[in-house]
């Protein structure tokens, strides 16, 4: 799948349009960003589509998630799942909850996904903080998106996050990435 | 008390029937001899041959801290060989697996073949026109054996075969790979690496401890809406077992055959995985393929590091006194596309840094850690069931579900490592 930008020129050409489709994804981002740091899981779900893939994959960013093991690999049901657990107030390794601050950057509208082309194919940088009694844990990854515009506003239809140490050993990673 | 105003542990002191102290989770001096002890002498699972299916086949395991690579050569045959250049000891191998006949020292060039042998090393005429390769070999386990496919290395030249170190484990090996139509399992999902900051023996105690689910796991219990949970409750007709050599196991087997339903301690069906069920009929015949999938996979630890969860494998990797990696995959059977999907996908849901159920038995892990740094009491408690312990009918220890029979069967065991001594 290609990641190719749009030539520069025109981009430029086009420079109402794309800086506002721009600024609404990058305030999309910033939205569930928040969400996601502040615990409010309910309006986390919300953002997701009926047909959402939500997949952090283990051991490179291209495997295969039907035939090898990945770090999460949900559909909307188990998304919705992993926000029921949340809410039980027994997910130990998120009692308390982890205090998160996260940034995210490097924002850039990549050319559709011929087999989804309806949705806005997005790319982004992450780096979080996480404090637990365990300490500081930083995380930062590679993010990739399927938006897609619905009559409720951006939706995420796939979100992709791309750890960078995702060959590693890594801490428990229990809150919202 | 503490281990390092001793200079040689009074082992029996520390590890008593009903209670162990807390200094065996925390002090070096501890770690230092478990290493020697336990992790450099006795059968550790290392991998299975499936990860390395074809001649030049290698991948990068490990013995606690030590880095190792298993090999098969081109006859095939499997090697454990030490991951250290024997001139100055950088890395011979960087990738986590790969296939060739060769490790080149990136060094200074040294070439070994993955048999272990010093092929060459470049400017030969250095070192007097003496000969160095036949004594400089990478290092290697010198002991090897299999089951089942799975590889074990003990680093003791001598000592008890790996079968007598199973003993009645084996079993669970049988039971495992009964549930494969092809009678072999493969381990070909990859891993992920899940770190806890806590001391190995955290884990190895919770993998059997029939106790803790219902309350560390009760958020996703009744969200799923599991009957996992009453497996483990005070009604279960289920049992713990003391396997002897430091291994155990949750023996779930007498509920799900008071449940009678084929496939019921995988959550599903006969119906969802029809050619599974049909594959594995036709090896066993359809009487005894209903037995096996009533019966389910074992739920049994090997001592000291192989955990065989159901369908899932652990791996216990201790890197320091409270420092873990706990590898873990999906069991794959060959030639059951439509078990394998569900295996997966059920393995990715449950563990893992993210999973439902092992992010949470971490956290516990890591509580635990903290909490026997402190300093009164000195004890962790193992004492439950002692008054209904049991012999069964082949003369294993065995305890109701919830009972710390496991955990007493694994402090004999190490308290016998320990005091065999250096």
């Amino acid at each position: 799948m290609s990641r190719d930008v749009r030539p520069l020129g025109e981009l430029a050409r086009a420079e109402g349009p794309d800086t506002d489709l721009l600024r609404t994804v990058e305030q999309f981002l910033f939205r569930e960003a928040r969400y996601a740091d502040e615990l409010d899981y309910d309006a986390w779900e919300a953002l997701w589509t009926d047909d959402a893939i939500y997949w952090i994959p283990a051991n490179g960013d291209d495997i295969d998630p039907t035939t090898q093991m990945s770090i999460i690999f949900d559909n909307r049901a188990r998304i919705a799942t992993r926000i029921k657990q949340l809410h039980t107030g027994k997910r130990h390794s998120q009692e308390p909850a982890s205090r998160l601050r996260r940034l995210v950057g490097n924002v850039e509208i990549l050319d559709a996904d011929p087999e989804h082309p309806e949705d806005i194919r997005v790319a982004a940088n992450v780096v979080i903080y996480e404090s637990r009694e365990r300490g500081i844990t930083i995380w930062a990854a590679g993010l990739e998106y399927r938006l897609r515009d619905t009559p409720d506003g951006l939706r995420m239809a796939y979100k992709k996050v791309k750890l960078v140490d995702n060959d590693r050993p890594i801490h428990t990673l229990a809150f919202l990435v | 008390m503490a281990i390092a105003d001793h200079v040689a542990p009074d082992w029996g002191a520390l590890i008593q029937p009903d209670r162990v102290h807390g200094s065996l989770y925390t002090d070096p001096a501890v770690y230092a001899a478990e290493l020697e002890r336990i992790w450099y002498r006795e059968w550790i699972y290392v991998g299975h041959v499936s990860e390395i299916p074809e001649p030049n086949d290698y991948v990068r395991k490990s013995i606690g801290p030590q880095d190792v690579i298993m090999s098969r050569d081109k006859e095939g045959q499997v090697h454990l060989l030490l991951n250290r250049c024997t001139h100055r000891a950088n890395l011979v191998c960087d990738a986590p697996k790969g296939n060739g006949s060769a490790f080149r020292c990136p060094y200074h060039g040294w070439t070994f073949s993955n048999t272990g042998k010093l092929l060459g090393y470049p400017f030969n005429s250095g070192y007097g026109g003496r000969e160095k390769k036949q004594e400089l070999g990478l290092g290697r386990v010198p002991r090897v054996d299999q089951i089942h496919g799975f590889v074990f290395g003990s680093f003791a030249e001598e000592g008890p075969t790996l079968l007598e170190h199973l003993g009645g484990a084996a079993e669970a090996f049988d039971r495992l790979t009964a549930l494969s139509p092809t009678g072999e399992v493969a381990i070909t999902a990859g891993w992920l690496q899940h770190r806890a900051k806590a001391n190995w023996k955290m884990l190895l105690e919770n993998e059997t401890d029939g106790y803790h689910p219902q309350f560390v796991h009760s958020s996703i219990f009744s969200v799923a809406k599991s009957g996992i949970g009453d497996l483990y409750g005070e009604k279960s007709t289920a049992v713990s077992r003391d396997l002897g050599g430091g291994h155990s196991e949750n023996d779930l087997r007498p509920e799900f055959r008071r449940l009678d339903q084929p496939l019921g301690w995988f959550g599903t069906h006969p119906d969802r995985v029809p050619d599974y069920v049909r594959a594995l009929e036709a090896r066993h015949g359809a009487e005894k393929a209903r037995e096996v999938l009533i019966d389910g996979a074992p739920h049994t630890m090997i001592f000291p590091n192989l955990f065989i969860a159901e369908i899932q494998m652990f791996v216990i990797q201790p890197l320091s006194v409270d420092e873990t990696v706990q590898h873990v995959t999906a069991v794959q059977f060959p030639g059951a596309p439509d078990m394998n999907r569900r295996l997966l996908q059920q393995t990715i849901g449950s563990v893992g840094p993210a999973g439902f159920l092992l992010a949470d038995d971490t956290e516990m892990y890591e509580r635990n850690q903290r909490g026997v740094a402190v300093r009164d009491p000195e004890w962790l408690v193992i004492a439950r069931g002692t008054h209904r312990e049991r012999r069964d009918e082949d003369g294993y220890l065995i305890g109701d579900a919830t009972d710390e029979v496991p955990q007493r069967g694994i402090w004999r065991h190490y308290r016998e490592l320990m005091e065999a001594g250096a």
